[in-house]
């Protein structure tokens, strides 16, 4: 067995001290010293499902963007299209960024906030070429690129999660109650006091994802454990979202996958004829020449653990793998070929072992989706 | 500081040997080893009368994070694996050094237990991998 160890300078988010106070282990996760789990990620990912975790995602990057032709960059920038999301404040929308060639730069949510003002959160590993990309994306276009690396965010999830945090943050976070699904509320807007709350995450359960300045991230942390939130580690947070069939940038889809073939096709509007965006084209003449591959879900029959890059027999491969704490079997998300049927086998070291081909979800809000 | 008994010996690669009475070898993975790997949920043994060379791969385990190769600590012969794993892996995290043992085997060479790492050098080595 080998355990890798690191002595590079690790990026902290500003809630390691009470990571570190609360028995977290710490890992290099992509540049920043992480809680993996703090005592057992099995734990935590069922605490998720049953009643209420919380992660710091503090390490994920939160872009403003303002400006009068803000719409109309993102319309050229993203897949999906934002029309869906203008003059709605606080709605959010899920799209990839792709580039010309229609492979996937990033998957990221957008925050409709106020006319000329939209707020992206993209993924940490993915930072540094996402923001040189909007940037030049920008051009000569009215729209003006913040970065706000002085905010920290905290997801909290699970059935009961947003009860909870009502009783721990109180009017810090008043009016967040009556927040729809895939909706945003800015509180105390300008003051020091501001808190974005938004209606979304990545476990499949509800809950909200908090953002507020570093400054006052440990003491929420404190404040939503006190209220019996557990604080959960990034293992959960890939287990919880692998259940949930929600994909992983780097894993299910980068820049050499189409999202056409990454399972997010229902992401890419191409209603609007006259709206060009990036990767457009590449994405028609894919659909015209015809796709190769599926993306979907597979159960392990027997024992085993699938994890990702596992061969599929007669070609494709698994982007992503766990063993499901829900379900107590192995997971995971596969390109097959289009003609697959019910089954295939995936090759796990020396042997061959069954796999049945389902449409994902497989768990959502608790619930266990396939049989 | 993880536990480390003084009775066993260790492999960089994280294994720990117990020489039995007979001369057979009991070998599973450290307490450090599980607590960095984490919660077990599958173990691949190997079938008894399997011969090994030192340090060649021969069982794995799994946690939910990742599979981990284990290697087998000297030249020798399977002869008895730990079944109750299969359906109880867990075990490995319970106990890493009693109901978490993988396999025992028979040693073909008789001086191959030299080159195993003593309590103290096992100690050593992870505390400098923990910084």
């Amino acid at each position: 067995m080998t355990l890798s160890n690191t002595n590079m300078q690790l990026k902290e988010t500003p809630i390691i001290k009470a990571h570190q106070e609360m028995g977290a282990k710490l890992v290099d996760f992509g540049g920043w010293n992480m809680p993996i789990h703090y005592g057992s990620q099995l734990d935590e990912h069922h605490q998720v499902r049953n009643g209420a975790g919380m992660f710091d995602v503090c390490h994920m990057t939160i872009v403003d963007l303002r400006g009068f032709e803000v719409l109309d960059y993102l319309a050229k920038l993203m897949a999906n299209d934002v029309a869906k999301i203008a003059d709605k404040p606080g709605k959010a929308l899920y799209s990839c960024m792709l580039n010309n060639d229609g492979g996937v730069i990033d998957d990221l949510i957008i925050y409709f906030m106020e006319s000329a003002w939209v707020r992206v959160i993209v993924n940490s590993s993915t930072r540094e070429k996402d923001l040189a990309w909007m940037r030049t994306q920008i051009g000569n276009m009215a729209v003006d690129l913040t970065e706000r690396d002085d905010l920290a965010m905290i997801a909290v999830q699970g059935p009961n999660a947003r009860e909870l945090a009502a009783t721990a943050l109180a009017d810090e976070i008043a009016g967040a109650q009556a927040l729809k699904p895939f909706n945003a509320l800015l509180i105390n807007p300008g003051s020091d006091r501001e808190r974005f709350v938004a209606r979304t995450g990545y476990t499949g359960e509800d809950g909200y994802e908090i953002v507020c300045p570093n400054t006052q991230a440990e003491q929420m942390w404190r404040q939503l454990a006190n209220a019996g939130i557990k604080p959960c580690g990034l293992g959960a947070r890939d287990t919880l979202r692998l259940e949930a069939g929600m994909n992983l940038y780097g894993n299910d889809m980068d820049e050499t996958q189409s999202p056409l073939e990454s399972g997010l096709s229902w992401t890419v509007d191409f209603s609007n004829d006259k709206r060009q965006f990036n990767g457009r084209s590449s994405l028609e003449k894919q659909k015209q020449q015809g796709l190769k591959y599926k993306f979907v879900g597979l159960i392990l029959e027997g024992k085993g653990v699938l994890r990702a890059h596992q061969e599929i027999v007669g070609g494709g491969e698994l982007t992503s793998g766990t063993f499901s704490p829900t379900m107590q079997q192995a997971i995971g998300f596969a390109r097959v070929p289009l003609e697959a049927g019910e089954t295939c086998q995936v090759a796990i070291r020396k042997k061959h072992l069954e796999a049945k081909i389902v449409k994902l979800p497989f768990v959502r809000q608790g619930k266990i989706l396939v049989n | 500081m993880s536990d480390i008994p003084q009775e066993l010996k260790y492999t960089k690669s994280h294994e720990w040997i117990r020489v039995e009475d007979d001369g057979s070898l009991t070998v599973g993975i450290t307490e450090h080893a599980q607590g960095l790997l984490g919660d077990m949920v599958f173990v691949e043994l190997p079938d008894i009368g399997d011969e090994f060379e030192a340090e060649q791969d021969c069982a794995v385990v799994e946690s939910v994070k990742a599979a981990s190769d284990i290697y087998c600590p000297v030249e020798g012969e399977v002869i008895a694996v730990n079944e109750e794993l299969e359906d109880a892996p867990e075990q490995i995290n319970v106990n890493a050094y009693h109901e978490g043992w993988l396999f025992r085997i028979k040693p073909l060479k008789e001086d191959d237990l030299d080159g195993l790492m003593s309590p103290e050098d096992y100690a050593a080595l992870v505390e400098s991998e923990s910084h």
